[in-house]
């Protein structure tokens, strides 16, 4: 584990070096989420995104991923032969898993370091079942009919936190910390486009095609991208995490994309994380 | 070695809604992989809702429905309490029961 976390360290820095725009990042999210935001839905094409939104998601096949993540979760496995279920503490103690998702990214004294939900789940997986995290890394995101494991067990943990308030803990030192280097990240300009992430989500009334892009910054911007995800997505069919949906802002800005579950992230999540604070989560979402 | 359904019955007023979500992959057999070679179909072709014993419906599916689809109905004359039992079989034979209780 240790050794593992030395990796991330170094590819956060350098994510970190590049970062800055998670534009991308949020816009997607934005555009899905659900419409309790505050955000006026300026006109009629978004308005009619979130009637759609709403219809769906009364038979939302991210289900049938917490179906799975459950099994994941009960079952004896890896090479130590345990289950999640018996060993891994997500915040709120071993096994412990309602509101553990809206209360994630947090401080881990066991590896004296900031989790978020995704990554937490890995460290669980590598330190007590004894998976290998270089495995995990290999293929961490959904493709075509392929889900890995550790995106249908994080929609697992998500779904219990359906309709609970976001209240990710900002008292530890490090959890501070973690916040300003997102905080950061969310800043920083570079690329071959010299975008930052708050180029499009710094501000509100920014969109890309028919998709909102939230202000961030704001915490009525933030509920709009940390909500809905884990998420479905129609297009493809496709189980999708804030991982991938981070990752792939990156990509789409034409960035190195961070190490799988890099810290970098975390610091992202938790930047947008807290700023939503005090809202309700509904679950896991589904998108276009 | 289908994944189990998700279903969903419950009564409003005298009819039953009953809604089902299956986990299918449903190819259509028309896509191609990465590596340029045709995706084989694989689709629900059949299934049917019993509902307390009785059959309600026997429907035919194609490769037009989605990924992962969702399935609603509403039953006159059922009542809370009954069983609901639905079925679907695909084109390669491979097929999957789940069952569900009417909710009043």
């Amino acid at each position: 584990m240790k050794k593992r976390i030395g990796a991330l360290m170094a590819a956060a820095a350098m994510s970190a070096a590049f970062a800055a725009h998670a534009q991308q990042p949020m816009k997607q999210p934005a555009a899905k989420a659900p419409a309790k935001a505050t955000q006026k839905a300026t006109d009629a094409t978004t308005a009619d995104f979130e009637k759609f939104r709403d219809v769906l998601e009364e038979d939302n096949p991210a289900e049938l991923f917490e179906a799975k993540g459950e099994e994941l979760w009960k079952a004896k496995r890896g090479p130590k032969n345990v289950s999640l279920a018996e060993t891994c503490d997500l915040g709120l103690g071993v096994g412990k898993l309602k509101g553990a998702y809206v209360q994630l990214p947090r401080y881990f004294a066991d590896v004296d370091a900031v989790m978020d939900a995704e990554r937490r789940i890995a460290h669980c997986m590598v330190t007590h079942q004894g998976f290998k995290a270089e495995d995990l890394a290999k293929k961490p995101f959904s493709s075509g009919n392929y889900t890995p494991e550790l995106v249908s067990l994080t929609t697992y943990v998500a779904g219990h936190s359906r309709k609970m308030k976001i209240a990710i803990p900002q008292k530890h030192p490090k959890e501070k910390e973690t916040y300003q280097i997102g905080k950061e990240i969310f800043a920083y300009r570079a690329g071959p486009w010299d975008f930052s992430c708050s180029t499009c989500h710094g501000e509100d009334g920014k969109r890309i095609r028919t998709q909102n892009l939230p202000n961030l910054s704001t915490p009525e911007g933030a509920i709009r991208a940390f909500q809905g995800w884990p998420g479905y997505r129609m297009t493809g069919g496709v189980m999708h995490t804030l991982q991938w949906r981070m990752n792939d802002c990156f990509r789409q800005q034409r960035f190195p994309e961070p190490n799988y579950v890099s810290p970098s992230i975390t610091a992202l999540l938790s930047y947008m994380g807290v700023n939503a604070n005090g809202q309700m989560y509904k679950g896991p979402g589904i998108k276009r | 070695m289908a994944d189990p359904m998700k279903i969903r019955a419950q009564m409003k007023g005298d009819t039953a809604e009953i809604r089902v979500l299956m986990s299918h992959p449903m190819e259509t057999g028309q896509r191609k992989d990465g590596t340029g070679n045709v995706v084989p179909a694989h689709y629900i072709q059949a299934i049917t809702v019993d509902v307390g014993g009785k059959r309600v419906i026997q429907g035919q599916a194609g490769p037009a429905v989605s990924r992962n689809p969702v399935f609603g109905f509403k039953v006159k004359g059922a009542k809370a309490g009954d069983k609901v039992v639905i079925n679907w079989v695909d084109n390669k034979g491979d097929k999957r029961t789940d069952e569900a209780t009417i909710s009043g």
